[in-house]
């Protein structure tokens, strides 16, 4: 009997032990939910940020931006600039290694660069002002201008898509237009090929071999330091499911609940919520310049005077905590950032927008407005700018879609009643837009522009001048000569900036203010 | 029998011709560009038919046809425009969920739904005949998604028995395999339980008229045996046929339980391909689903022999 007690004694320990190491090892694993699912693993192929973030895991960038924005050197130990600013010395930090183990060289950074400058708006702008880059060695290249620009940096520390991600240069040979084989990095994560299942989950470990810079995290600058061992992304498509797979912890992270679910993760001790992206985002209305109506200025001014930004963050968002009025075209609370005049986007002025329609000739033929149904966050945008419209004097033609349908018609240039259309809504993260070129519906240059394809040289000539400019308070003012231009011509409008805060355990610390979801710095407690 | 069968597999050829042609069509007919999807929301339109031009959405309809048949022929089945994986690994990876579903969906639903249409056929009238033509229209009427999120709000997140969300591969951990099949099997089988108890209700009941169980019961046969050996027997054809039609009506339901509870099937995978127009997938997907369905009907018809002597074929 005494035996049997003995046994079942050591059985018990043994099981308590084993269950607390268990409990030990889930701390090394941190469990995260991302905004849809990831497909693409090419980074510069696609510019969908769930792939984006795939990229932050696995690679690493030349240089990045902090918590306040500003770009400061990541693989790069110390650049130079000639004195005539049309040369570029970058020089590698000392122990960079890509996941097969093979040193990272300026060869690899060079091809890395190119390829990205061949899908990105950022890189096409700066590859126009590149003569060419040339090896010193190993560790150092150079980048020679044809003339001075003054975003270079800005470029190379771009933090969202397309991210100048560097790739050994056997990949980054691939065709821009291609997909990629490869998932060497020489980020802090390394992707586990083996364990991971499309559909399912996404497996990262600690890459042991990454040397964080040694100065402290700060947004995505800084040391890059891995506090657990594995990172999952699970792939959950329900938000109401990863709501309630947060509060029974079996995950760790949502990278942004639903507005209409905050109130219920709020409600639980278990679980907090963390403001991860201060910038947020920012909604966007988008006319199509090169059919009737609005290839009229007056008819796209008109529909501007009927812009009223609250009513669309109310009725997106809800929770005025979670949403800022800001008519200021590259995001309230960043050095561009200048109030629009006259309180356009702001307060509505349909008197003006009636009168400014009758001088156009309007001839009320209804517009075709674009409804996407399938992302939440968009839905309710164009049911308020059929009511502002209409108050303004329009006929709208709410057209209801899912998105798919919608990023498909919206590269028809065929009249509206012809499978075409008017307007359409979409969103950017903040960190897309905080400048007149890395911002895509500021471009005016007809076909080679964003969708809606305007065409204005006294913008596209403000751009260049920005782009060359590099005096950074003489930049502001170009910038803020870009916002006037573009209200000018009614070329877009920005309706509304708005906050999602990811969700975490209450265990969760660590999580890094920035415009993307990094897995670094977390700990799991 | 076998002359019979090997007609009805050559009969699949026409139906999986028809169903490719359609699907096909469909597709490209129907508003969506993959390039779209994959370039992203800031692509520019040059961007955009670029990636059209490598993934070969450039060339006419009907070449692209014949190559997507061509490659079919081969068993070739293409590769998925954003997995950067083939079709035929996809499915692969994506099956087991599946499969374990619609199983252990089917061992739940037959399991329970048989022997209460039975009792409620013997006793017709009955409080317990009430109550499960009840549960019935309750089966029928409340969608799978609210019974879903009923079960794990219950189970999962208040009694904390099983988990809300989630696959283990079988042969990873089995028991943890079963809890997470538990709810989903649960949710997917209520609409099918309902469907089968009224059939077999109303099978049974019209059996239990016939002459030979009156003589049945007149030799003395016990009630057991009399409802399992000779009325349910009799009764077994529409039962067969509606848990046949009801496979197909699983896999819809699959989409939906997948999603819910956060399974890797190809309920999933098919909800995945279509939002984002992957061409390659949804045409394999749904001409897989189309031979399971037609072997499932020709199993159906085979079945029939089982229970049905007189049925020949």
């Amino acid at each position: 009997m005494k035996m049997m007690r003995r046994t079942l004694a050591a059985f018990a320990a043994g099981a308590i032990l084993a269950s607390a190491s268990s409990a030990m090892a889930q701390n090394k694993v941190l469990r995260f939910v991302q905004n849809g699912n990831l497909t693409i693993l090419d980074p510069i192929w696609t510019t969908a940020y769930v792939t984006r973030n795939h990229g932050y895991f696995i690679y690493d960038t030349l240089f990045a931006s902090d918590e306040n924005n500003a770009v400061k050197p990541q693989m790069v130990d110390k650049y130079e600039v000639s004195p005539d600013k049309t040369v570029w010395t970058f020089t590698l930090r000392d122990g960079l290694e890509w996941h097969d183990g093979k040193p990272v060289t300026s060869d690899d950074c060079i091809a890395s660069i190119q390829r990205w400058g061949k899908r990105d708006a950022m890189g096409l702008k700066l590859m126009d002002f590149v003569k060419e880059f040339k090896k010193v060695d190993d560790k150092t290249f150079q980048m020679v201008l044809k003339e001075p620009y003054g975003l270079v940096l800005d470029s190379l520390g771009k933090p969202s898509s397309n991210v100048p991600f560097m790739m050994p240069k056997a990949v980054a040979e691939t065709d821009a237009m291609k997909q990629i084989d490869s998932q060497i990095g020489s980020g802090p994560f390394i992707y586990v090929n083996a364990e991971s299942k499309p559909g399912e989950k996404h497996v990262y470990v600690k890459n042991p071999k990454y040397k964080p810079r040694s100065e402290p995290a700060s947004g995505l600058a800084g040391g890059k330091v891995v506090k657990v061992d594995r990172v999952e992304i699970i792939e959950m498509p329900d938000p109401q499911q990863q709501v309630n797979a947060l509060v029974a912890g079996e995950i760790d992270l949502i990278e942004q609940p639903p507005h209409d679910l905050i109130p219920i993760l709020k409600k639980e001790k278990s679980v907090q919520l963390v403001d991860w992206n201060p910038l947020g985002h920012q909604f966007i209305i988008r006319f199509n310049h090169v059919v009737k109506p609005f290839d009229n200025p007056k008819i796209r001014q008109a529909a501007l005077l009927a812009m009223r930004q609250e009513d669309y963050l109310k009725a997106t968002v809800g929770e005025p905590e979670y949403y800022k009025v800001c008519s200021a075209a590259f995001v309230c609370g960043t050095p561009n950032a200048f109030d629009a005049p006259n309180g356009l986007l702001v307060k509505p002025d349909f008197e003006k927008a009636k009168a400014l329609l009758k001088e156009a000739g309007y001839d009320g033929t209804p517009v075709v407005l674009m409804q996407s149904t399938t992302l939440p966050v968009l839905t309710n945008t164009a049911p308020v700018t059929k009511q502002l419209l209409e108050q303004a004097g329009f006929k709208v033609d709410m057209q209801s879609m899912d998105w798919q349908t919608l990023v498909t018609r919206r590269t028809k240039k065929d009249p509206a009643d012809k499978g075409g259309w008017n307007i359409l809504h979409t969103f950017s993260v903040a960190a897309d837009i905080l400048n007149p070129i890395s911002t895509s519906y500021m471009v005016a240059q007809g076909d080679k522009s964003w969708f809606g394809w305007p065409t204005d040289p006294e913008m596209e000539k403000l751009r260049d001048a920005y782009a060359k400019e590099t005096d950074p308070a003489k930049g502001k003012q170009l910038a803020k000569a870009v916002q006037d231009r573009a209200l000018e011509t009614a070329q877009y409008g920005w309706i509304g900036q708005w906050y999602g805060p990811g969700a975490a355990r209450a265990n969760v610390t660590g999580w890094l203010k920035a415009p993307v979801p990094v897995m670094w710095n977390i700990e799991k407690k | 029998m076998l002359d019979f069968i090997a007609r009805r597999l050559v009969a699949i050829i026409p139906v999986l011709t028809v169903v490719a042609v359609l699907v096909f069509l469909m597709l490209r007919l129907t508003p969506g560009d993959p390039a779209a999807v994959i370039a992203g929301d800031n692509a520019t339109s040059d961007q955009i038919n670029d990636i059209r031009e490598k993934l070969g959405l450039n060339e006419p309809i009907w070449t692209q046809f014949a190559i997507w048949i061509g490659d079919i022929l081969q068993g070739n089945f293409g590769e998925s425009f954003f997995f950067k994986k083939t079709v035929a690994e996809l499915i692969a990876q994506r099956i087991e969920p599946t499969l374990a579903l619609t199983i252990c969906t089917l061992i739940f639903a037959v399991a329970i739904s048989v022997p209460i249409g039975v009792m409620a056929a013997y006793r017709q009238g009955s409080i317990f005949d009430r109550i499960v033509m009840a549960f019935a229209v309750l089966g029928f009427s409340v969608p799978g998604f609210v019974i879903g999120y009923c079960l794990i709000y219950v189970f999962a997140i208040e009694l904390g028995w099983l988990p809300v969300q989630g696959y283990v591969r079988i042969g990873v951990n089995f028991w943890q395999f079963l809890e997470r099949m538990v709810l989903p099997s649960l949710t997917l089988s209520v609409g099918f339980i309902a469907l089968i108890s009224r059939i077999t209700r109303a099978s049974v009941l019209e059996v239990l008229n016939e002459d030979y169980i009156r003589t049945a019961r007149a030799k003395g046969l016990s009630n057991r045996v009399v409802l399992m050996r000779h009325a349910l027997r009799n009764a077994a054809v529409p039962i067969l046929t509606v848990i046949g039609l009801g496979i197909a009506i699983l896999m819809g339901g699959a989409v939906v339980t997948e999603s819910v509870f956060g399974l890797p099937g190809l309920g999933r995978l098919t909800v995945e391909a279509v939002l984002s127009r992957d061409f390659p997938t949804i045409q394999t997907v749904i001409l897989m689903f189309s031979v399971v369905y037609v072997v499932i009907n020709l199993l159906v018809d085979i079945s029939y022999t089982i229970f049905d002597p007189r049925i020949r074929y």
